[in-house]
């Protein structure tokens, strides 16, 4: 693909020309032991078409039969988010040609999905630090079935676009989906891609809750699409809109919708026209470029699927499962707040992150509140960061955020010590303890070696030494940097300073 | 009664990927007519007290556990696939020129 340059208005100016509208579709990808409409295995990373039979493979005469545990997370889904859930839903075949599903169609639901009507209150921030909620409207939430992975070959890029052909993996090819509709979201104005962030964040905090899916963004089992179009402000009339996939990270989609209202506000304030289209966004340039245009693809000629039964969930089963629903994450992080003792800019902080129930299984593995928030936030962001990823997806585990706090509570590591630990972790050397030994980590305390090494200081610093003789205690850092220096940072500087001082009296 | 015309016809060709001559479609948008027509004499014979439906059958709920059940070997799946690459389906190019 040729690189693009594209006019975009700054920020500012489109909110002073146009008011957004937005619209997310969230796919879920259940955790389900198997398909959707068949007993294949669900599980990530396999070998390519291992996990397939003639059902997912869309092979003559297969029936498809849904599996009951998709229904129960779909119900479960909706009812998490206020929705009604229907008495009686049928799926429809939606018909498209592209091999990622060899049937040439995947089975959905289309005008009778099995939950609709509902909301969400998606927390931000005020103007004044308050917290504030934001209602976004739920349209419906449908079952549907995942496609195959697709991998082009040829061309310069990896992409469909100059491609010699395609290959496909079909492992994915059924796996259960719930598609999650907002209804358009006007109103926020410049907080729109705030809004959008905090609601796949906040959806994604109740998808784990419920535990209905891993809701792992970097690998796929929860996908944003984001429709966005614009109107001139203070009119009413819905603009053409473009809907954006492939957005994978929270971050993303914040940057996705930024990106989109300025590029549709450049367009529209010169006098052009929004086309009614698919746009990829590209995370490493933050872009968006155009995909297929919708006007003959949207002809999908639904119509009811004949090989499945209608499902029509009982009340007593709907209720059942009402039952079943986790404490409300609002409710949860008001509780969580007051039990850690965290301030609401630390709070907010941790729900921004990404990081509340991150902390919440530390804080269960042992960790004191503020230590496991200082670690998440701190050097676990941080790292995540560098590397574009999720702190949930780095690689350390909760559990081993607490073995490595255990370790400094002990005194057998000190934060510089932990961090070369977390290192050693993320380059899978062993559990925190084998580091320690295999690395020679741990703090010496050796009181020997520890009066030796302030000695050679404050034989090398005169001058400061005689300072703190003098009275001038904060001189004493210059010594204990040359200390830990000496001792390779494997040391407590607590104790340096203690002897430093001793000798020094 | 439904009438397909031309147009439609050539409109469901390109979606279901199928080149059409322009003398294929002429004799075939009417055949096309006549075949809807036929299938429209139904709702002559259906009554109001006959609802709608998309299954013979009238069950609900039909479901199966969340149990897995062996599937195909690799091997199996693309035993029937005209070309194969790296233990996948090869297809031909998606994206034509035009895009």
């Amino acid at each position: 693909m040729s690189a693009q340059t594209v006019d975009l208005l700054s920020f500012e100016e489109t909110l002073e020309k146009y008011d957004p509208a937005l619209g997310l579709e969230v796919h879920v990808e259940l955790s389900t032991l198997t398909k959707m409409f068949c007993g294949c295995p669900t599980e990530f990373g396999a070998e390519p078409n291992t996990q397939v039979c003639p059902t997912c493979l869309g092979l003559p005469g297969a029936m498809p039969v849904v599996n009951r545990k998709a229904v129960e997370g779909a119900i479960r889904i909706g009812l998490a988010l206020n929705c009604q859930i229907a008495d009686w839903c049928r799926f429809a075949r939606k018909n498209y040609f592209y091999p990622d599903m060899p049937k040439n169609f995947q089975t959905s639901q289309y005008d009778e999905p099995i939950a609709f009507e509902g909301w969400m209150d998606v927390a931000l921030e005020g103007e004044d630090g308050e917290p504030e909620t934001f209602r976004v409207v739920i349209e419906r939430a449908h079952m549907e079935e995942d496609t195959g992975k697709t991998l082009h070959v040829g061309g310069a890029t990896g992409r469909i676009h100059g491609a010699d052909y395609s290959l496909v993996d079909y492992n994915r090819a059924g796996i259960p989906l719930i598609e999650i509709v907002t209804k358009p979201i006007r109103g926020a104005g410049e907080r729109a891609p705030e809004v959008a962030k905090a609601y796949v964040a906040q959806l994604r905090e109740l998808i784990v809750a419920l535990g209905v899916s891993d809701a792992r963004m970097d690998q796929g089992s929860i996908r944003a699409d984001v429709n966005l179009s614009l109107a001139p402000r203070g009119s009413n009339v819905l603009g053409t809109r473009t809907e954006t996939k492939n957005v994978n990270s929270l971050r993303s989609v914040e940057r996705a919708v930024r990106y989109e209202m300025r590029r549709h506000a450049a367009v529209l304030s010169s006098g052009g026209s929004i086309l009614q289209e698919t746009r990829h966004w590209h995370e490493d340039t933050g872009i968006t470029t155009s995909g297929r245009e919708k006007s003959d693809a949207e002809d999908y000629r639904y119509f009811p699927e004949p090989d499945l039964v209608p499902v029509a969930p009982s009340r007593e089963w709907v209720e059942e499962l009402r039952g079943t629903l986790p404490e409300n994450p609002t409710q949860k992080r008001a509780r969580l707040q007051a039990e850690w003792g965290f301030s609401d800019l630390e709070m907010r902080d941790t729900v921004g992150a990404g990081a509340l129930l991150l902390i919440e299984r530390t804080v269960a593995a042992g960790t004191a509140p503020q230590a496991a928030r200082k670690w998440w936030l701190g050097e676990m962001a941080r790292r995540a960061n560098e590397t574009g990823t999720e702190i949930d997806a780095l690689g350390v585990t909760p559990e081993q955020v607490a073995a490595v706090q255990a370790l400094v509570d002990a005194g057998t590591l000190n934060d510089k010590l932990a961090r070369q630990v977390f290192d050693g972790l993320l380059a899978g050397e062993g559990t925190p303890d084998e580091i320690v030994a295999a690395r020679g980590l741990a703090i010496v305390s050796d009181e020997g070696a520890l009066s030796a090494a302030v000695d050679h200081a404050i034989a090398a610093n005169p001058d400061v030494a005689d300072k703190i003789r003098d009275g001038k205690v904060a001189a004493a850092g210059a010594l204990i940097g040359a200390v830990m220096k000496e001792m390779r940072g494997q040391a407590d500087a607590a104790r340096v300073r203690e002897l430093i001082l001793e000798k020094l009296a | 009664m439904p009438e397909i015309t031309r147009d439609e016809v050539a409109h469901l060709a390109t979606l279901a990927r199928i080149d059409l001559s322009d003398a294929e479609l002429d004799h075939l948008a009417p055949q096309l007519s006549v075949i809807l027509d036929s299938v429209a004499s139904i709702s002559e014979v259906a009554s109001a007290d006959v609802p709608p439906t998309s299954h013979p059958l009238p069950l609900t709920n039909v479901f199966r556990e969340d149990v897995v059940v062996p599937g195909l070997t690799a091997e199996q799946a693309l035993a029937g696939a005209p070309e194969s690459e790296q233990q996948r389906f090869s297809v031909p190019r998606i994206l034509g020129d035009e895009q």
